[in-house]
């Protein structure tokens, strides 16, 4: 009887299963990878991007949506074809999907928000080369349904995302005295001897404030420590 | 079918390829125009800057047409090349490329409220990749109006800081020509002794903190590109020179 009433209809593969849309396993799917399975501070995935393009808040957040979208489309359409992906060649069918998702991004980015396209310049093109997008597709999309990918997909470009948008926070921040790129450090600040940090711009800064949240995140959720 | 089967994984490989291709080639050409048109309307807005005319991109072509008076290819001896339309003809980036005899420098020139102002276009390299922009001189082709500049791949907060006001700003009243009439330019200089950049007569614009390539190419591309104009001056014969 119970099963009977969770039943749902076939609606794109979505609830093919006779689970709830948001049961408890696929909540986690969405909200592991923003603490206990980060990509970035847990399975150090994407660690290359956080540092080249935290120096300011506004690509940061422009480049957390763009990966959300090319991870959750490349997760769900990897998902669907994932039992007619000849195995062998499995990684290079994964690199085609990416990058051909990246180019419409690029290409939408350069007709309908030219200017967002600039800023981001040569960043769309390195989400290609994000380790999270691939090794999520690996890791998850080529076994599992297509809503649970989706989840997985939008969770871990998140979790990304949340990193990666704290990291800019501070460097941006310490670094020029802005947010956005507007002023916040008022000027009486400045006048009392304060001075921008210019060494949160360059990438070692973001290197160690990664670490620091990888520190507060370990100190604060214990599971995470490893035993030796 | 044995899905590990080489039959099968060419089959794959040949629908994913044409599939993929064909849906590439029609977003890119469907988009096409208006990325074009995105790059013109930019192209105007970035002239007009230099001359103090700020618009968005969308105003641009109505002022653009307002504004400059006269567009011009010149040639390597200074004389116009009247058969092309330096705006819509000429890349710089190809042109750059080509026999140094065959190149062919672009040339605005604006008038408001019957001030003239000559619009160079500049091309140089920085760190990653190109950087370009405009520069506009007051009508003693020696005093600088104005600069925009933009790049292709600096790095964001450091070599990308070119494109932003204070930057460009910091060119506003300098001289490219020194005092004995030779041309120098304006050099980005780190460690300079001016930060405030109240001396407008060093042709030194201060340089920003960890983009000493990306500085240097804007320094290089300025000099090297207002060296192409003087017999194009020589021919104007402007009395201060």
């Amino acid at each position: 009887m119970e099963k009977e009433k969770n039943k749902r209809p076939i609606f794109f593969f979505i609830g093919r299963n006779d689970e709830p849309i948001f049961s408890k396993k696929n909540r986690k799917l969405l909200s592991d990878p923003l603490d206990d399975n980060n990509p970035i501070t847990v399975q150090v995935l994407g660690i290359c991007s956080a540092l080249a393009i935290t120096v300011q808040l506004k690509p940061a957040i422009v480049m957390t949506m763009s990966v959300i979208f090319v991870m959750a489309a490349s997760n769900v359409i990897i998902s669907v074809l994932r039992n007619l992906i000849p195995n062998r060649i499995r990684i290079i069918v994964f690199l085609v999907v990416i990058s051909s998702l990246v180019a419409l991004v690029d290409q939408f980015l350069k007709a309908y928000a030219y200017d967002v396209s600039k800023e981001l310049s040569i960043f769309i093109g390195l989400i290609v080369t994000n380790c999270i997008v691939m090794g999520r597709l690996e890791a998850f999309a080529l076994g599992n349904g297509v809503w649970k990918s989706f989840l997985d997909g939008i969770g871990n470009a998140i979790g990304y995302g949340v990193i990666l948008i704290l990291v800019a926070f501070f460097r941006e921040l310490l670094g020029s005295g802005n947010l956005m790129g507007y002023q916040v450090i008022p000027d009486f600040v400045y006048e009392m001897g304060y001075e921008n940090n210019g060494l949160m711009l360059l990438s070692p800064m973001a290197l160690i404030t990664v670490g620091l949240i990888i520190w507060i995140q370990r100190s604060r959720n214990t599971n995470l420590i490893e035993e030796n | 079918m044995n899905r590990d089967s080489n039959i099968y994984t060419f089959l794959f490989v040949g629908v994913m390829v044409i599939g993929i291709a064909s849906i590439l080639a029609f977003t890119s050409q469907t988009l096409k125009p208006m990325q074009t048109e995105n790059v013109k309307n930019e192209k105007m807005q970035n002239i007009l800057s230099t001359v103090g005319i700020n618009v968005s991109r969308e105003e641009a072509k109505e002022l653009y047409s307002k504004y400059i008076t006269q567009e011009l290819a010149l040639k390597i001896d200074g004389s116009v090349n009247e058969s092309i339309n330096p705006f819509s003809d000429l890349n710089l980036a190809k042109e750059i490329k080509k026999d140094y005899s065959d190149q062919h420098f672009p040339l605005y020139i604006a008038e408001i409220e019957s001030e003239k102002y000559y619009i160079i276009e500049l091309r140089g390299v920085g760190l990653w990749d190109a950087i370009w922009g405009y520069m506009s001189l007051k009508s003693d082709f020696n005093t600088v109006n104005g600069v925009s500049f933009d790049h292709k791949g600096e790095t964001a907060g450091l070599g990308a800081e070119i494109t932003k006001d204070w930057f460009k700003e910091s060119f506003i009243n300098e001289k490219v020509f020194n005092s004995d009439g030779e041309l120098v330019g304006v050099t980005v200089l780190k460690g300079n002794n001016d930060p405030g950049n109240s001396d407008k007569d060093d042709h030194e614009v201060d340089a920003i903190s960890g983009s000493t390539i990306t500085g240097d190419g804007v320094t290089n591309m300025i000099i090297e590109r207002l060296n192409n104009y003087l017999p194009y001056l020589e021919k104007l014969n402007i009395a201060q020179l």
